[in-house]
């Protein structure tokens, strides 16, 4: 056979300790000197977290207000008639009149909520070109299959930005009056809608293409506005920093939500008067009404929030934290009697023997 | 001879005959016999890739991925990028890949190197070395001394007297002995005249190539004349010429066609009961996979019937979606493609590194390791191993396995006077050591490896005891060995059975040297002094004489007849005188069963010229009868063999194995049951089976089953049973009685396998399983096949069979496992085996150590490896309910693709490789750790449902506290965090968290390879989170990686790691709780003894336990001797006897 020839001793095994599985080695072990205290201690230290977050959280104050317009609750409600069944709807505008007892402490941000909106659907959340997004010239002229069917337009011309997403741009704008005294003048509250996107989508993932003669107008020349859009993409905003594919509201949308019900950045308050918060007194808000969701059951949310050290109001984590730490104590508690009642067993077993 | 003149009858080459003619090439090339190649490898370089693919393919797990990856190509339901299954499966099917190339270059080695001997073969009137694969069926070649034999051949003549052919065919059937064959006197007359043999043009008629290696029948047509042609006189590729200085042969079948190769034939694929578990698992998880597609297309149906027909407005149906009911068609499929990850990709691939890795730690055993034959232990098969944690029968074979088939002269008992143990002054006897051995330098003929320690009998003969020469001379002249002298003074003594070869090799080194033998005369050199003895008849052994005798004239006239035998049946025999004598001598034999020696009594008697003659006379009448001559001879046997003078009695020690009781003992306590199988006779398995612990004697009873025929092996079954415990006659037949009672029980199997019948083997394995031992004696190689697989059928055990000579071949290749015990005479049982090593003891090692390994390993491996795969997938199916059930994954398409490949894999591994819950020491000092891999308790059905709820509740933790913690939330710049992809970062993060702590808790034994593989793992995690979220990549392939910046907004927030120490708490506590309760709650008996192990760690080692001393008992008869059907007429018809020879070799001097 194979090793009948060799010289003796060629085949001992090396004798290390990977060979012969005697690494040294840590082992450790559950003992109930190390759970219990475990239970413990992760439950004391999970009930001081959770009251910190619940807090920290209840402080937070929010204001919202649903302009859906289902019938009798606001006056968005005649918007909500008018566009019902029409596509596109007409321009409406309604507005939501609030006033504030006292200081809403700030930074204040403004929020739309959609609901019932399934921007987490598949169909949906891959019906976009990022390489068109990123301004890729070739990209612009050739949407990627995944557009369909917002891929071209019914003259054959490729839409920019192609895509269920980008064509379900959310329209609807709001502005904000302040009426520092009973029934004297609205003022209006400036909205700081600069940088409401990541920053990294604004400068890495979204790019305009390259200009042609310094004009972003010819850039998307031979493209097609995605079917709902009033304007092309470039005429989204003056601002040249503000407009086509890097438009910040775009952006924000294009950020498509994990969940039906959703919020997104539509402004800060934080200028001039307003950058402590939004002082007491009588508001209004000008909701230029376009957006249909009643078609699907949606809601459509107004809110202003403002914002702690660990986010926006959300009292989950912090009764999470409440819950499992409790639990923690009471079943370590429980395993103690378990462990006292059974040890005192095991150990008779062990006599017996 | 054209090929036209071939017989009419023999041209059908599919036909029942095999025809060929010698040195006739167009014979051989018209019925396409194979030339003499052998090929054992499956590929060569250009089938490999689409061969290797194919066979991948076929394995069930790789094939459904394969579809999957079709399916995955239709863009209508493909939720996932084709990459996410092409990366995991190039990688798994190029893992298997490189492993089955490596394999085959190894079997192509082999393969050359044997088609690459050279062989003389006889090529127009010359002989011409060639290769021997070029050889034909019909050449004729020659083969010298020592050669292994090229191909199955007739042997045509050799240069030994009768045309004798002496061959070893250990590699064949494992027999070590020396077996004769003898070529037709037709063709043995050409002796090595090549002109004769060219001219040669005998034709053969013969079978097909068979396995059955001892049948052949054919007819030679030589010179118009038939003979007949059987098993005797064909060599068969796989012995070896020896004793035989040339011989010539005519090639009958070649290369694959050979009876050992047909014999080798195909190997059985050998299952591990996890792999059978694994793939119900497979399937159960399939049908799992579907009735979740199937809910969620059902879900998908009613929501867009609901919700998404509205939804239209912004999301429009495909064109070629009518209704919600089309729609939900797709989404069945676009989930089953979602939720392939249930079925784990990498679980096999995984698992076979697995069992390379243990079955390489087997290979670099130190402790496994023979230095005197320089072997390592093999893993020859690597996929069984975590079965050898789960053995719960061992059937082992007896010569060579548990004794070494060394027979040792240990003791003896001469005219009443006992010698053989070192006694000092004080009477005590004193464990003898090497340097107490005798030199027996005063004898030149003596053998120098025989050591004796007793001086008291050298000193008996040195002063010329007339009862020790007597005794001595006795066993110098009665029995069949035959001698070989190829150098003066240098003996070699050819013996059918070790027992006599001991017997003789010990009157040789006392003094009564056994020279030469003729068929009427044997020399014997007494103390240096040479006489002559006439052979006047051989009486020889048979199965129920139980005795051998012969008669010779001494040189002074007298005529005397020395005999010896079972104690049982001299004692009967013995002359009224001496049985005072006769007492003592048996009160001796006591002490040498006790012992476990092999006795033999023996005694002489001398004859009376007169009765000798008269006796003679009918002696010769007796053995020229022609029916019933065996009972007459045995009558006239008996008529000489009486009145006999006790001469004394031998005690040979059947050599065991190192450590053979040790590790039996310990199987045992391992709660392994032991039955021996054996080609033996009752008496020495019995033996055997005392001295190494099989049976004790404080066990109850021997049951002895040995009926003629199946009705009376049922009534002794039965009567057993009853004994054992009446009641268990009522229950029809559940075989799975289990009784605690200590028996012992044997089977002699008659010739006809009448226990082994239909129902008598149900009765047959209810008895033997009651009994703590069980012995089965007289068995063939089928024989134990079949009760090897009797067990297996009905028991739902893992068998191991273990066993070292070709005889054992079935039984290791019908066992579970089988192991061969390697570095002895023969490889036939090791090439058959699965493990091979080269010492019994080793046995202990491999199963309570690398067995228990292994399959402690590959439990906690599957248990986590579904279990990850669980809580990776299901969250997929918790997050449908929340986005129309639409197939949208939570997870990042390249999370998907290397979670299993990249994220998990290396922990896992780490795990199942180096995990060792106690070390070696301890599972061999507590062989009752092993019992809970013959439960099966680590891994099975319940343990898979406790995965999967485990991987449910993980799957819920994982979705929904992240979903909690970013539902309508925001950053602490307001800006998002509830979006889609940093949801799926923190879901994601969390899983590898999760499962990370999750090994963590498993792991028992932190090397630093662990360690390392931990914590790199999740260093590898955030490494390629970064650099697959990274500007460049997305800028450069903006459509692939479409996560950038994720990692670095999402990563800072508070939320994300909130969430994840909520849900790693989440996950681990339930864990650490239920470790913490189960002993508590649910005690197992391992728990104890591991909580012993714990503590005792602490302090320090226990004394080794020290196997007891066993204590004689019983009294009983240790007769044994390993002979069959002797020599003795081939001696005395002086057919084997070289008298030629004898004068060439014997007395070189004198030439």
């Amino acid at each position: 056979m194979t090793w009948s020839a060799t010289a003796r001793g060629a085949h001992q095994p090396d004798n290390t300790a990977f060979t012969q599985q005697r690494l040294p080695a840590w082992q450790p072990l559950l003992s109930a000197s190390i759970t219990l205290p475990l239970f413990f201690c992760a439950g004391l230290a999970f009930i001081g977290l959770g009251l910190g977050l619940y807090y920290s959280s209840n402080g937070i104050v929010e204001l919202e207000h649903d302009y859906t317009g289902d019938a009798g609750s606001s006056n968005c409600s005649v918007c909500a008639a008018e566009g019902q069944g029409r596509a596109p709807p007409p321009p409406c505008s309604c507005a939501w009149y609030f006033s504030l007892h006292e200081l809403f402490p700030g930074p204040v941000y403004l929020y739309y909520e959609l609901s019932s909106f399934y921007q987490n659907n598949r169909r949906y959340g891959v019906s976009r070109d990022d390489a068109q997004l990123s301004g890729l010239p070739s990209a612009l002229r050739q949407p990627a299959n995944e557009c369909a069917p917002y891929q071209r337009s019914a003259t054959g011309l490729p839409i920019a930005p192609c895509g269920a997403i980008a064509n379900s741009l959310f329209n609807d704008t709001f502005s904000l009056w302040h009426q520092h005294q009973p029934a004297g003048p609205y003022v209006e509250v400036p909205l700081d809608r600069a940088a409401i996107a990541w920053w990294t989508d604004y400068h890495v993932k979204f790019r305009n293409p390259p200009l042609v003669n310094g004009s972003l107008a010819l850039a998307f020349r031979g493209t097609a506005p995605p079917p709902n859009w009033p304007r092309p993409v470039y005429e989204l905003s003056a601002d040249p920093n503000n407009t086509g594919f890097v438009n910040q509201d775009f952006v924000v949308w294009m950020r498509t939500a994990a969940l039906p019900t959703f919020r997104k950045l539509y402004a800060r308050i934080r200028q001039g008067d307003y950058s402590a918060g939004l002082p007491r007194g009588a508001y209004r808000v000008n909701i230029s009404y376009n957006y249909p969701v009643r078609a699907f059951g949606g809601h459509k949310l107004l809110i202003f929030s403002n914002i702690s050290w660990m986010g926006g109001k959300n009292p989950f984590l912090g009764i999470a934290y409440l819950v499992v730490g409790a639990l923690c104590i009471l079943v370590g508690f429980a395993m103690l009697v378990v462990y006292i009642r059974y040890q005192d067993q095991t150990d008779d077993d062990d006599d017996d023997e | 001879m054209s090929v036209s003149e071939i017989p009419h009858e023999n041209r059908q080459n599919g036909g029942e005959k095999r025809y060929l003619k010698a040195n006739h090439e167009q014979v051989s090339v018209f019925f396409e016999y194979p030339n003499n190649t052998i090929k054992t490898s499956k590929y060569n370089a250009f089938n490999f890739l689409p061969l290797n693919l194919f066979e991948q393919f076929q394995r069930l797990a790789n094939a459904y991925f394969l579809i999957l990856l079709f399916l995955q190509l239709i863009p209508q339901i493909s939720s996932l990028p084709w990459y996410t299954t092409v990366i995991p499966l190039v990688v798994v099917l190029s893992i298997t890949g490189v492993k089955d190339a490596i394999d085959d270059m190894k079997r192509h080695q082999n393969d050359n190197q044997v088609n690459n001997r050279s062989v003389l073969r006889l090529v127009k009137g010359r002989m011409e070395e060639d290769k021997w694969m070029n050889v034909q069926v019909g050449d004729i070649i020659k083969l010298e001394n020592d050669q292994p034999v090229t191909a199955d051949m007739l042997l045509l003549s050799s240069s030994e007297p009768y045309s004798l052919a002496y061959v070893e065919t250990a590699d064949l059937d494992g027999e070590t002995n020396l077996k004769v064959k003898q070529a037709i006197t037709c063709t043995s007359d050409m002796k090595d005249n090549l002109d004769l043999l060219s001219a040669f043009d005998g034709e053969v008629t013969c079978e097909l190539p068979n396995n059955k290696l001892h049948r052949f029948t054919g007819i030679l047509s030589y010179k118009g004349k038939d003979y007949f042609l059987d098993h005797d006189k064909l060599l068969l590729r796989g012995c070896v010429i020896r004793n035989t200085d040339w011989c010539y042969g005519l090639v009958i079948y070649t290369g694959p066609d050979t009876k050992l190769m047909q014999n080798s034939g195909k190997y059985t694929f050998k299952q591990t009961h996890v792999d059978r578990l694994m793939n119900i698992l497979v399937l159960w998880i399939f049908l799992f996979l579907i009735v979740m597609c199937l809910m969620l297309a059902i879900g998908h149906g009613i929501w867009e019937n609901k919700i998404g027909y509205y939804f239209q407005i912004f999301l429009p149906w495909e064109n070629y979606v009518s209704s919600s009911f089309v729609s939900s068609l797709f989404i069945f499929w676009s989930y089953f493609i979602v939720l392939n990850t249930m079925v784990p990709i990498s679980l096999y691939v995984s698992v076979e590194l697995i069992r390379l890795g243990n079955s390489y730690y087997i290979n670099w055993d130190q402790k496994m390791f023979y230095a005197p034959k320089n072997t390592p232990a093999q893993a020859r098969t690597t996929t069984l191993n975590e079965e050898l944690g789960q053995v719960k029968y061992v059937f082992s074979d007896k010569t060579g396995t548990l004794t070494q088939n060394i027979m040792i002269f240990h003791k003896c008992s001469i005219n009443g006077t006992l010698y053989g143990d070192v006694i000092d002054k004080t009477g005590e006897k004193v464990a003898v050591s090497e340097k107490d051995k005798i030199d027996f330098a005063y004898n030149k003929l003596a053998d120098p490896k025989f050591s004796f320690y007793d001086k008291t009998l050298v000193e008996a003969v040195t002063k010329g005891d007339p009862w020790v020469h007597l005794f001595f001379l006795s066993l110098s002249l009665c029995h069949t060995v035959m001698s070989e002298e190829k150098v003066e003074g240098e003996l070699v003594y050819q013996a059918q059975s070790p027992d006599e070869g001991a017997l003789v090799t010990a009157a040789r080194n006392f003094g009564f040297v056994f020279r030469s033998r003729t068929s009427e005369t044997i020399t014997v050199v007494e103390m240096g002094e040479t006489r002559v003895y006439q052979l006047l008849a051989i009486l020889d052994f048979n199965n129920v004489r139980k005795r051998m005798s012969v008669i010779v004239r001494t040189p002074e006239n007298r005529v005397m007849l020395f005999c010896k035998g079972a104690d049982t049946i001299i004692c009967e025999l013995l002359h009224p005188a001496c049985i005072s004598l006769c007492d003592v001598t048996l009160e001796h034999l006591d002490d040498f069963a006790s012992e476990g020696l092999r006795t033999l009594m023996v005694a002489y008697r001398e004859l009376d010229n007169k009765f000798f003659r008269t006796w003679s006379v009918k002696h010769g009448e007796a053995c020229l009868s022609l029916d019933n001559r065996e009972k007459k001879l045995s009558i006239v046997y008996e008529e000489v063999e009486k009145d006999l003078m006790l001469l004394g009695a031998t005690a040979i020690e059947d050599k065991l194995q190192d450590g053979v009781p040790e590790t039996v003992m310990t199987l045992s306590k391992a709660k392994i049951k032991i039955w021996v199988l054996t080609g033996d006779k009752q008496e020495t398995a019995v033996n055997i089976a005392y001295s190494c612990n099989i049976f004790e004697d404080e066990m109850d009873e021997v049951f002895t089953v040995k009926g003629k025929d199946s009705e009376t092996v049922r009534q002794e079954l039965r009567k057993a049973r009853s004994k054992m415990k009446p009641d268990s006659l009522l229950d029809s037949d559940p075989v799975n009685i289990f009784l605690a009672k200590k028996h012992k029980a044997l089977f002699t199997m008659p010739e006809e396998a009448h226990a082994l019948e239909g129902d008598v083997e149900l009765e047959l394995l209810r008895v033997a399983c009651m009994c703590k031992g069980v012995i089965c004696c007289r068995m063939t190689p089928l024989q134990k096949a079949q009760v090897v697989e009797l067990v297996k059928r009905y028991k739902k055990v893992v068998t191991l069979a273990i066993g070292d000579g070709a005889n054992d071949v079935s039984m290791i290749k019908a066992a579970h496992i089988g192991v061969g015990i390697s570095g002895q005479e023969g490889m036939q049982a090791m090439l058959n085996s699965d493990f091979a090593f080269s010492q019994f003891y080793y046995l202990q090692r491999l199963i309570l150590v690398h067995g228990r390994w292994s399959y402690n390993r590959m439990c906690k491996f599957l248990s986590y490896f579904f279990y990850k795969n669980f809580a990776f997938t299901l969250v997929h199916f918790w997050y449908a309910f929340f986005n129309g059930f639409s197939a949208q994954t939570v997870y990042d398409n390249w999370f998907i693709t290397c979670y299993n490949l990249i994220y998990t894999s290396l922990p896992v591994l780490g795990m199942s490789l180096f995990d060792q819950d106690v070390n070696d020491t301890w599972s061999l000092c507590f062989p009752e750790l092993y019992e809970p891999g013959q439960l099966n308790l680590y891994f099975n059905k319940k343990e898979f449902m406790k995965c999967l709820i485990h991987g449910i509740y993980s799957s819920l933790v994982l979705f929904f506290i992240p979903m909690g913690a970013v539902y309508n939330s925001e950053r602490s710049d307001g800006k998002e965090i509830s979006d889609y992809q940093s949801f799926s970062l923190i879901v994601q993060t969390s899983l590898i968290w999760v499962v990370t702590t999750q090994i963590a808790l498993k792991i028992t034994y932190w090397t630093v390879i662990s360690h390392f593989f931990i914590w790199g793992s999740l260093g590898i995690y955030f490494c390629l989170l970064f650099l697959l979220y990274s500007d460049g990549l997305c800028q450069m392939f903006p459509n692939v990686f479409q996560f950038p910046g994720v990692a670095r907004n999402t990563l800072n927030q508070p939320q994300m790691w909130l969430s994840i120490v909520l849900i790693v708490v989440l996950c681990m506590l339930p864990v650490i709780g239920y470790q913490f309760l189960k002993p508590l709650f649910w005690p197992v008996s391992v728990d104890k003894i591991l909580k012993r192990i714990h503590y005792c760690m602490k302090h320090p080692l226990p004394p080794p336990i020290r196997p007891r001393r066993r204590r004689p008992g019983l009294r009983r008869s240790a007769y044994a001797f390993s002979h069959q059907h002797g020599f003795g007429a081939l001696i005395t018809s002086g057919k084997t006897v070289k008298s030629k020879a004898l004068k060439k070799n014997s007395f070189p001097a004198k030439k």
